[in-house]
């Protein structure tokens, strides 16, 4: 025969190999957890394992396929829908160029600093999901899209509702995202009913984020809609985040406990839009002007 | 009686098994996907224990993770454990028949999920729901038809490579 095990009759005994294994496991989770010293380790495997993770992918391909051809049976119904739709949104964006005019001209008069467009500006990347993990541990989600397509580190992914996540890890065809419901997570908001600034959280949990440190006696309200500050350059302004659940005020504890859901369909797209600030954003956008008219 | 298998038959195995842990699904159904790779690296562990080492079992953990998007080596350490075990308990694995040895199999994956857990929780994760542990329920299930598929080109005489 000529399969011999050699390796075993003169190889370490298992459980020699399997501290050996161990240790080794051990290290590369210390390093991956704290020091980060190699990135280029993930890198090289991401590259390895893309080709498997878009064959995966396939029979999801087909399956849209499929979809496609029944859809196109009823494209001038949904040409139709797609039209009064675009005729409303038209309309709102109408609304809101002579908005952004008025309060241009407002800002003038009063002689307030302007404000800052560049981060307004965005351009945007279709993606679509690629794998989502099989364990409850990771809220993550891997693209099709990575450094390839000109994609970075830190851009915001976001669907037709609002906020996904964030950028974390590149690979040249792929990208990972961190959801915002990750536990390492959080997006400077804003409420938009009164402007009140906070950072809402993660919790490791599928549809429930947190805003923490909002003193008990704090305005806000549940079904409050919460949304993107821009405050951190990372995310635009003016997207929606979440909305507020429930909020439980005790008097014996220093913060109210307000938990808030995901507007955007976190783990339900396949789809989703990569989104890059046009130009480079000052350090804080926000405070720029305050410090201006403070020195006067 | 039964060919050897090549080194190319296991490492299409275990690659196809990598593809079917990567098939994305919705998060529901991710509760009962069992792991593939885990079930593949047990076979040949089992069944042809010097073709199927720790080290094998350590890069396709290590694969796992990156493409999981987990803690670099979570997967690696848990598959090196799930060898060593089943080179312990090989021998009397051997002994039973399919059916007899799904239990048994139960247990390893059981092993390997508690393994990943505490990895995950010393990375600062929270302890799953109970409903984790489906997925070592499905792997049990799909034992049988998985080891029965993975021996059946080994049963020609001819070529197994031509799968």
């Amino acid at each position: 025969m000529k399969t011999a095990p050699q390796f075993f009759r003169h190889g370490p005994g298992p459980l020699a190999r399997l501290f050996v294994f161990v240790l080794l496991s051990c290290l590369l989770i210390a390093e991956d957890l704290r020091f980060k010293y190699f990135p280029e380790l993930r890198q090289t495997i991401g590259v390895v394992i893309f080709p498997l993770q878009k064959v995966a992918y396939i029979p999801i391909h087909i399956y849209d396929q499929i979809e496609e051809l029944i859809a196109s049976f009823y494209l001038v119904e949904e040409n139709i829908k797609l039209k009064q739709q675009y005729m409303e949104d038209r309309e709102q964006l109408l609304k809101l160029h002579a908005l952004a005019a008025e309060n241009e001209q407002l800002r003038q008069l009063l002689g307030a600093v302007r404000k800052i467009e560049a981060a307004t500006e965005t351009k945007a990347v279709l993606a679509e999901i690629l794998y989502t993990p099989r364990d409850p541990f990771n809220h993550k989600i891997t693209l099709n899209k990575g450094s390839y397509h000109g994609i970075t580190l830190g851009q915001a992914v976001i669907d037709d509702k609002g906020i996904v996540g964030q950028i974390t890890q590149l690979y040249p065809w792929s990208s990972e995202v961190t959801l915002l419901t990750d536990k390492n997570h959080s997006v400077p908001v804003q409420v938009l009913r009164n402007n009140l600034r906070s950072v809402v959280s993660g919790m490791g949990k599928n549809d429930e984020l947190e805003l923490r440190y909002l003193s008990v006696n704090i305005d806000i309200q549940q079904g409050d809609l919460l949304v993107t500050s821009g405050i951190g350059g990372v995310y635009p302004p003016g997207i929606p985040v979440a909305t507020v659940l429930r909020i439980e005020r005790d008097p014996a504890d220093d913060f109210a406990q307000i938990i808030s859901t995901p507007i955007a369909g976190v783990d339900r797209n396949r789809q989703v839009l990569i989104l890059s600030l046009a130009q480079s954003v000052p350090d804080n956008p926000i405070e720029i002007p305050k410090i201006e008219s403070q020195k006067n | 009686m039964y060919v050897p298998p090549s080194g190319g038959y296991i490492a299409i195995s275990l690659a196809i098994a990598l593809m079917f842990n990567f098939l994305p699904f919705h998060q529901d159904i991710l509760i009962f996907r069992p792991d593939f790779v885990a079930l593949t690296i047990i076979y040949w562990s089992i069944n042809y224990p010097h073709k199927m080492g720790m080290s094998i079992a350590f890069i396709m953990g290590l694969m796992m993770d990156v493409g999981n998007t987990g803690i670099l080596g979570q997967h690696a350490l848990a598959y090196c454990i799930v060898v060593y075990l089943t080179l312990v308990l090989g021998r009397r694995l051997r002994i039973f028949n399919v059916m007899q040895q799904a239990p048994q199999i139960g247990f390893i994956l059981f092993v390997m999920q508690i393994v990943t857990v505490l990895v995950a929780v010393s990375g600062g994760s929270d302890l799953p729901t109970w409903y984790y542990f489906f997925a070592t329920i499905t792997g049990t299930l799909l034992w049988a038809p998985i080891s029965l598929l993975l021996s059946t080109p080994l049963k020609q005489k001819s070529d197994p490579n031509a799968l």
